[in-house]
């Protein structure tokens, strides 16, 4: 899982039936420190996550799991709110 | 897999169900010399009880991540699923 930060959304009318309902935000991939690292991404959302929340989010099939049984055609999806980062 | 080194551990109260009770280590992937960083950190669900500065054996395909920690279709992506004793390199 990677962490990143909500910074939009995206909208989309025509879409796959399966993104149907799904929020599609902008997520910047951040390092353990929050600095930006590496491109902006589009994420489906399995948890309702609001704009300039820290997340982690997965990639590859793993992404579809949380929408079970419905297929959604995701390669990307944040899976958590992230509280705290303890670095040591 | 990928060799990696613990830096610190991420805390999520809103999360998937399937990360419930699940330790979530913020670990970096290294390159062979054990040190230089080899790409960006990562969250893994921890599968082997590591701790912080541990050489740990790195997951980053889901159907090996989700199976080490015994929790199939779930959202998991990455897991350590070892703790690195020695490298020998020949």
């Amino acid at each position: 899982m990677y962490i990143g930060k909500v910074i939009g959304r995206v909208v989309a009318t025509i879409k796959d039936p399966g993104l149907a309902s799904q929020r599609l935000l902008i997520v910047q991939p951040l390092t353990p420190q929050l600095l930006p690292t590496g491109k902006q991404i589009v994420c489906t959302d399995s948890l309702g996550v609001g704009s300039g929340q820290l997340v982690y989010w997965t990639r590859g099939k793993e992404s579809s799991f949380p929408f079970l049984p419905t297929e959604v055609p995701t390669d990307s999806t944040i899976v958590g709110i992230v509280d705290r980062l303890n670095l040591c | 897999m990928l060799i990696a080194r613990v830096i610190g551990d991420a805390t999520a109260t809103i999360k998937h169900p399937s990360h419930e009770g699940q330790k979530l280590l913020l670990v970096q992937p290294v390159q062979l010399d054990l040190s230089t960083p080899r790409g960006d950190a990562v969250i893994a669900v921890d599968a082997v009880d590591a701790g912080p500065g541990d050489l740990v054996l790195l997951a980053i395909e889901g159907y090996c991540a989700m199976t080490a920690v015994g929790r199939p279709d779930s959202p998991i992506d990455a897991a350590v699923i070892g703790v690195i004793d020695r490298v020998d390199l020949v």
